[in-house]
């Protein structure tokens, strides 16, 4: 009997996941609300039924999440019955860091970045899942499924553990811990797919609809709430836009689309591959950026 | 677009892990920039950056070169980072391809190991131009060797000869002579020019006289899933699955045959059996389940099942033994010594272990057998080796998931190698320990005393001997019966054969180790005083004792000072070159940690420091 690709790559992720249960004392998901979480959960729960997935859930809330976004987390957690820790980094509401006063570097380092750490720190947590993918990112293509981190929570890329056939490394000394990677081998085509077949709910910010957006330095921002302070030349306007990725609203650029079902998103997605992709030149300072990011500890 | 085709299409796709074999001369770069353009993988704004970068830097004029397309995601080499293996992903009609991309230049083995463990397929690259390299010799081994057994020999740079047959025949002609002993299941060869795309994606016109498929066709049409029907039912337990709830099952992901309701299991451990009440796979309750699911089952009655045990339908098939051969890939700059103690890695354990004989190392360019007495990094070796207590196994030509190992380094946790079994060693199970009727307890009630280890570690010079040799004399005043080994006295007798390079060290002090064990075995307090330089070694003499029998003296004299004490001239000796692999000046001293005694030497009688001893040893009880 022969797997299909996708059978293929869920078989692989249920093992991953299993193995970190089963490994370590004290693995969490991380939860980012996002596509590649919905699918990385689902998995989970196939991995451990008929039973409750072993382990919490922990989202890192920035407080600058879109709106749908903290609904689709609340209602999944109600539905699935399951453990969920909401993080914030208490130092930086304090100090009233925002992506819009402080920028976005700034932003993502002390509400995403240190405000991991903190929670990380704070539960003891040996192992973390994220759903991450190879495909998505130039510095994840190297990166190992099971990835370590030193004391300080940073990744060395010249000092990973070589990973052969399925036996990982799960030894780590104290007080270091891996970050755990089950979706590297998917693509984004897999994801969709995957979501497509399973009938995984997604945040509904994916699908195309009217929503209030202005145009800001060339990205179509949502105007998610009212924080976000309308300038001088800057008008609302209602499009008919979705997302492709979800982060901190006024970081994350819509596309214009009339994608408003999975299959239109998938066919928007292939055709894409052969037309200009308009505003997203590949700037290659970013590939550097991720790999700094990493090692400091993001993600 | 017809949606539903697409989606019919699309789970029809099978996987595909192939592993490219070549170092950039070889053009490997360009054909994995070739897959992925010709594939249209490639974004069309990644397109135009290479575009832009190939007037600028190409060598291929105004064209497009697909090296500078993987060149560019290769960021690692200007920030000088050296990675073992990157993924690549494309998918064509029929299939959807994993390339794990390995860079030729450092490290090779290690990284085609790396990359050949989790590949389907092997894609050896050659340039036409300079025919069979050394280094097809070497990726021809190690694909065999990981058990790659589907291979493409991919003649490339063919435009550059005016795709003349004679060249691609004389190579075929030698390749074919050079693997004739390996068993590659199926080998296909193929001229092509990736530059160009002369039979990649489409077939080459330049070449009428090659009449099979393009590389693609080739590469889908491997049938690369061997079929289990007929092989036994095997799964290693990963998770017991159970919680407040009443469902108790066994997860794991089926490693050989076929599962049905009602089928019988034995657990391979105990010998229990049960029958299959359920099996839960991703898609739900199924009425059977096969090979590489990920399942979790019930069974129809309560047996004792953990992580580290393997369900079967087929006892005889599944090997359990302590002592196995097989083929080492050495993976790390520490060396490997034998004898020297490592965590063994399996599918659902770890096991301490070691390397017991190594009995040759391989050339991987000549495929000559070399004799060793220890492993470099990237060193490929056949061995003996043992564990600290029995595990299941498959030989790796048979299940690579049962077959295989890795070890990593028991202070560290670094992977610092990787194996693959060979067959087990029966060895172990033709002897047996045998208990005896007096034992350690009744000889000490008998000495009235408590037997233990006092073992002294330390630079040369550093007052080992010294200290021993009063502490034996103020214990036998107490009427304690002792014995002290010395390194110096035991080099001329039982450990004369051998030398003082690391290999022999370690032998040196697994033997002294084993002795002391005996002697303390028969109700002696033993004094071990050796220099003992390397922590693995002070470990492994440290296991073979229960706890509170091992007592680590550590003799802590700097080696200014051990120099200028200098009883026998060995400094200077070594100092002027006379002497090799001295402890401290061109061989390591490893310092203990967490000695159990800890004497600082600086100007202090020896009287005082065994006196030290005498106390830590009343205070534990042990005189």
């Amino acid at each position: 009997m022969t797997f299909n690709h996708l059978k293929k790559l869920e078989s692989e992720s249920i093992y991953i996941i299993r193995e970190v249960a089963a490994e370590f004392t004290n693995p969490v998901m991380l939860y980012s609300i996002g596509k590649d979480s919905s699918v990385m959960l689902h998995l989970a729960i196939k991995a451990f039924a008929p039973n409750k997935i072993p382990f919490k859930l922990l989202h890192v809330d920035t407080t600058w999440k879109f709106k749908e976004m903290i609904k689709f987390r609340d209602q999944t957690i109600k539905e699935k019955n399951l453990d969920l820790i909401v993080h914030i980094n208490q130092e930086g509401v304090n100090n009233k860091v925002g992506p819009i006063t402080h920028g976005s570097k700034t932003h993502t380092d002390i509400m995403k970045t240190q405000s991991l750490k903190q929670a990380l720190n704070k539960y003891k947590f040996d192992a973390a899942f994220g759903g991450a993918r190879r495909d998505e990112e130039k510095s994840r293509a190297k990166e190992r499924i099971f990835s370590f981190r030193d004391t300080n929570h940073r990744w060395d890329p010249k000092n990973q553990k070589p990973e052969l056939w399925n036996l990982f490394n799960t030894k780590i000394s104290t007080n270091e811990s891996v970050r755990i990677f089950p979706l590297s081998n998917w693509t984004e085509v897999d994801v969709w797919q995957y979501i497509y077949q399973e009938n995984i709910p997604i945040v509904p910010l994916y699908f195309a609809a009217k929503r209030p957006v202005i145009n800001r330095d060339d990205m179509l921002i949502m105007v998610d709430d009212n924080r976000l302070e309308i300038k001088k030349g800057e008008k609302i306007e209602e499009k008919l836009i979705r997302f492709r990725t979800l982060g901190c609203y006024p970081l994350t650029g819509a596309v214009e689309s009339k994608a408003s079902s999975i299959e239109e998103i998938i066919i928007e997605l292939l055709e894409s591959k052969h037309s200009e992709r308009q505003g997203r030149l590949i700037d290659s300072d970013q590939i550097g950026s991720m790999e700094i990011k990493k090692q400091d500890g993001y993600f | 677009m017809d949606l539903k085709k697409f989606f019919i299409n699309q789970n029809s796709k099978k996987q595909l892990k192939i592993l490219t074999c070549g170092s950039v001369d070889d053009g490997k770069s360009t054909l994995i920039g070739r897959l992925l353009f010709d594939s249209k993988s490639i974004y069309s704004d990644q397109i135009s950056q290479t575009k832009f970068e190939s007037e600028k830097y190409g060598t291929q004029g105004k064209e497009i070169d697909l090296a500078l397309l993987i060149d560019g995601l290769q960021a690692e080499r200007e920030q000088g980072i050296t990675i073992d293996v990157a993924y690549r992903y494309f998918e064509t009609e029929k299939c959807k391809f994993i390339i794990a991309d390995t860079p030729g230049h450092q490290e090779y083995t290690r990284n085609m190991a790396t990359g050949a463990s989790n590949s389907d397929i092997g894609i050896v690259l050659i340039d036409a131009t300079k025919g069979i390299l050394d280094q097809t010799r070497r990726h021809a081994f190690i694909l065999s060797l990981l058990g790659v057994n589907h291979i493409v020999i991919a003649v490339n740079k063919m435009d550059l000869l005016n795709y003349d047959k004679k060249n691609f025949d004389n190579i075929v002609h030698l390749f074919e002579k050079l693997s004739k002993n390996f068993n590659f299941l199926s080998k296909r060869y193929i001229p092509m020019s990736a530059l160009i795309g002369d039979n990649v994606f489409s077939k080459s016109k330049k070449m009428p006289w090659y009449a099979d498929e393009t590389l693609i066709s080739i590469l889908e049409s491997f049938d690369i899933d061997k079929s289990s029907i007929g092989e036994e039912f095997s799964m290693p337990i990963q998770w017991v699955n159970r919680s407040s709830s009443d469902f108790r099952g066994y997860s794991g992901t089926i490693s050989s045959g076929k599962i049905n309701i009602n089928d019988e299991i034995t657990v391979v451990s105990s010998g229990e059996k049960a029958k299959v009440r359920k099996i839960l796979t991703p898609d739900g309750n199924a009425e059977f389940s096969f090979e590489n699911q990920a399942v979790t089952i019930s069974l129809d009655k309560e047996i004792d099942i953990s992580r580290g045990d393997i369900i079967t339908t087929d006892l005889d098939k599944i090997k359990i033994a302590d002592q196995f051969s097989a083929h080492l890939i050495w993976m790390h700059k520490d060396n490997m010594l034998p004898e020297r103690n490592y965590i063994f890695r399996f599918i659902n354990s770890y096991i301490n272990g070691k390397v017991t004989n190594l009995e040759y190392k391989i050339n991987i360019n000549s495929y000559e057998k070399i004799a060793a007495k220890s492993l470099e990094l990237n060193d490929i070796a056949y061995c003996k080796i043992a564990l600290s207590k029995p595990t299941f196994f498959k030989s790796y030509i048979q299940n690579n998931q049962l077959g295989s190992f890795v070890i990593i380094d028991q202070f560290n946790n670094l992977t610092v190698g990787a194996g693959m079994i060979d067959f087990e060693l029966r060895r172990s199970s033709n002897i047996s320990w045998h208990d005896m009727t007096i034992d350690k307890k009744k000889r000490s009630t008998l000495n009235s005393q408590k037997p233990c280890a006092l073992w002294f570690t330390g630079l040369s010079g550093s007052g080992k001997s010294t200290i021993a040799n009063i502490l034996e004399q103020k214990l036998h005043q107490l009427n304690k019966r002792t014995y002290l080994l010395d390194g110096d006295n035991i080099r001329h007798g039982l450990n004369k054969d051998l030398g003082f390079t690391d290999a022999d060290r370690v032998e040196n002090i697994r033997r002294v180790a084993e002795v002391s064990k005996l002697m303390t075995d028969a109700g002696l307090i033993t004094l071990i005083s050796f220099i003992s330089p390397f922590k693995s070694e002070r470990r492994m003499a440290r296991d073979l004792f229960d706890t509170n029998e091992f007592i680590e003296i550590f003799v802590d004299t700097p080696i200014e000072e051990c120099e200028k004490r200098d009883p026998k001239g060995l400094y200077k000796k070594a100092r002027s070159g006379k002497l090799k692999n001295f402890t401290g000046i061109d061989s390591d001293y490893e310092i203990p940690l967490t000695p159990e005694i800890k004497l600082k030497t600086v100007s202090k009688k020896p009287e005082v420091l065994a006196d030290e001893i005498l106390n830590y040893m009343k205070k534990n009880n042990i005189i």
